[in-house]
């Protein structure tokens, strides 16, 4: 009898018995050289939270699973995943918009997601297939969309090229901006100071993002920086320090930043403090130099996607059926798109020399040896 | 009644026309224009026909150019379309390729390539590969250009050659022209191509005036990227030479021709991609070659065309060795009687010619 009761009692709920929205408090953010930081209060909507939920998992999944495929010797060469990070990728999406631009550097298959890729080619494209975003020519580091300029190896480099586009944005009058993200390890590179330079002096459009994890591939930030205020190191340039890890606090900074670059007031800067499962790379079990503690910490306390589904939970903006129906229907998409990265095929060999130019000729390319004259088309 | 006509449509032009009507009694108005001036002219009528072509650079605005070259363009175009940079090369050069992959057309500039080795990393990896690593998604339609090569007395840190380094690699194009026709037609086909190019000038031949004619002075003469030129027919042997070495070249064939050696001198006009084929149809004329640049022998331009010539077609039309006329193999000294002999000069190409010859 009480066991049909509880059915009755659990079946009778409707959606319409969640909260629409609630309101939540965030940290309180540092600033740097700014009269004052977001609100210390977020509101979020079920809706909103459904879909960064959805989306963070995404990212997970998709990163454990690469970090699978990897191991199985499906993936191969370089491997940067993002696991831990996802509130940085889906809060600053959430504070732009997708007419915005954006660039990182390698650690971005989050950021391909959220700027309009799919599970699908992103995952051929790590297992280097035709499939792949970029034809399986690119890989790991080097995915493109509309207006998310990747993907790119070179650590620091990205920094000056989204100034670049920055620049464009301002030249071309159309008000829309540019992040520019790096991470703790390219905080201390030469071209990027040389950048908030010239972003400062020009007024650029541009919200500078240091994604401070801890850690630049095994060199702890106090090894590496003589300052660890990356928010400050922008020096003429305000900044915000801010909670990496809640995707709201990331959300309100980045909609503050977002304002105060599309005022004309030139470059913002923001250091998200967060944090990565994983070692710097697939190569790096990431435990010689942080202990398995910290990691464990991180994982139980401060879990982005812990933190958005309690407060979610805890404020009845959905139920716990609900949140594991995403999961379900995540882990599907991410299967199905493991299916296609393993048995799509490898990009055929016509395609070896194409894409040398743009908007030119066919063209011939010497190949290993002179008799052998491969064809180059755009 | 015709003259006056003409000065009412431009007027130096004009002027110099009707002297010329008055002297020589020939038609076509061509004027005599220094390369400094046919590269302003050319960055000027890119600048107005489209919106989208901006120039960035130390001193390019307000200083008109470290060389002049970008005389008078800020005055017309302003603080948007001419940019004053801080003397930050990494920096401007990142910022000039990611406003090509947003949309722009800029066009870089180097005061001197030296310099471009702070900015390399953005020349190549971050312009000339991600055609390629995008598989088509994101061009780069930049141009940077600046002095390349040996300018006088300014030493080893300012005198380097990198016309073998860009053009080693795959995703670049690279022009060096050597009149002001090349620097006039090259420069408008590298800032209407969509791809990254690397634009070589020579600040010694800045000043040097060359006729231009007509039709070369019109808004849309272009020069097709990837084709050289011959500048002088010839038969005996062939000479291949780039932007100011073409110079000595002419030089030197017209000293043999009064020996009754005639020397076909080709203008490479492009380092990458490299005309093979012009050099091998004269190869195939002259049966001999010599390469002659300004640059470091080892793994330069010389070496690429020698290699090319061995495994194509030519091979069989050589009767002696291809050889090379380069710089010394030396970083560039500063004394002028050693930065003379660091160069090749006209009698290190006549020498050569005649070795080759057998004569």
């Amino acid at each position: 009898l009480f066991f049909i009761l509880f059915i009755v009692v659990v079946s009778a709920r409707t959606y319409a018995d969640f909260t629409p929205q609630a309101s939540f408090d965030i940290k309180k953010c540092d600033v740097h050289k700014l009269e004052e930081g977001p609100p210390l209060q977020a509101v979020l909507t079920r809706e909103e939270g459904l879909q960064y939920y959805r989306t963070m998992q995404t990212i997970r999944r998709m990163e454990l699973k690469a970090d699978q495929l990897y191991k199985q010797k499906i993936i191969r060469g370089f491997c940067h995943l993002y696991d831990g990070q996802e509130a940085c990728a889906v809060g600053i999406e959430a504070g732009i918009n997708l007419s915005d631009h954006l660039i990182t550097a390698y650690r971005a298959h989050g950021y391909t997601l959220t700027r309009g890729g799919t599970v699908r080619e992103i995952m051929a494209e790590l297992t280097g297939r035709r499939g792949g975003i970029a034809k399986g020519k690119g890989g790991s580091m080097h995915m493109y969309t509309k207006h998310f300029y990747g993907g790119n190896g070179i650590v620091g480099a990205q920094v000056p090229l989204g100034a670049g586009v920055a620049l464009a944005c301002k030249y071309l009058g159309k008000n829309e901006l540019c992040v520019c993200l790096y991470g703790d390890g390219a905080a201390n590179q030469g071209q990027i100071f040389e950048t908030y330079n010239m972003a400062s002096l020009w007024k650029l459009p541009c919200i500078f993002i240091c994604e401070n994890n801890k850690y630049g591939m095994g060199t702890s930030v106090e090894r590496a920086a003589a300052s660890t205020d990356y928010y400050k190191r922008g020096d003429f340039i305000p900044g915000l320090r801010v909670d990496g890890m809640d995707v709201l606090c990331v959300r309100e900074a980045t909609k503050l930043a977002a304002e105060h670059c599309r005022s004309g007031k030139g470059p913002i800067l923001m250091e998200l403090q967060t944090y990565r499962y994983h070692g710097h790379s697939m190569s790096d079990p990431g435990i010689s130099y942080r202990t398995r503690d910290e990691i464990q910490e991180v994982r139980s306390k401060s879990d982005p996607i812990s933190m958005l589904k309690d407060r979610m939970l805890s404020n009845n903006m959905a139920s716990v059926e609900e949140l594991k129906e995403i999961d379900v229907e995540v882990r599907k998409e991410i299967e199905d798109a493991a299916q296609f990265a393993t048995t799509d095929p490898e990009p055929p060999l016509d395609d070896l020399c194409n894409h040398i130019f743009y908007n030119d000729p066919p063209m011939e390319v010497r190949g290993t040896n002179p008799w052998t004259k491969l064809k180059s088309i755009s | 009644m015709a003259s006056l006509r003409c000065f009412l449509r431009s007027g130096k032009k004009a002027v110099t026309a009707v002297l010329r009507r008055e002297f020589h009694g020939t038609p076509p108005a061509a004027v005599q224009v220094t390369v400094r001036d046919a590269l302003n002219q050319a960055m000027d009528e890119e600048l107005e026909r489209d919106e989208r072509v901006f120039l960035l650079g130390e001193e390019v605005a307000q200083y008109d150019g470290a060389y002049k070259v970008s005389r008078g363009l800020w005055k017309k175009y302003g603080d948007k379309r001419i940019i004053d940079t801080p003397i930050t090369e990494m920096g401007f050069a990142g910022i000039a390729v990611g406003a090509a992959m947003a949309g722009l057309r800029p066009i870089c500039e180097f005061m001197t390539f030296n310099f471009s080795m702070q900015a390399i990393d953005q020349v190549i990896n971050s312009a000339a590969k991600t055609y390629y690593m995008s598989a088509g998604l994101q061009s780069v339609p930049i141009v940077f250009r600046g002095p390349n090569g040996a300018s006088a007395g300014v030493a080893a840190q300012h005198s380097q050659c990198f016309a073998a380094w860009y053009g080693h690699c795959p995703g670049l194009k690279v022009v060096s022209p050597w009149s002001a026709e090349d620097a006039r037609g090259l420069l408008k086909s590298a800032i209407r191509d969509d791809n990254p190019v690397v634009f070589l000038e020579n600040e010694l031949m800045y000043g040097v005036p060359f006729e231009m004619s007509e039709e070369v002075q019109s808004k849309d003469f272009l020069i097709p990227i990837g084709k050289a030129k011959i500048e002088r027919q010839g038969t005996h042997i062939t000479l291949v030479s780039h932007s100011r070495m073409v110079s000595l070249c002419l030089d030197a064939a017209a000293v043999l021709a009064k020996e009754g050696i005639e020397c076909e001198v080709i203008n490479m006009r492009t380092i990458r991609p490299l005309d093979a084929e012009a050099i091998e149809t004269s190869i195939m004329k002259t049966n001999h070659l010599v390469t002659v640049e300004g640059g470091w022998p080892q793994f330069g331009i010389g070496a690429e065309i020698l290699a090319r010539i061995m495994e194509g077609p030519a091979f069989n039309y050589l009767d002696s060795p291809a050889v090379r006329v380069t710089g010394v193999d030396i970083p560039m000294p500063y004394a002028k009687i050693l930065e003379d002999n660091s160069v090749p000069q006209i009698k290190d190409i006549i020498f050569s010619i005649k070795k080759t010859l057998n004569v």
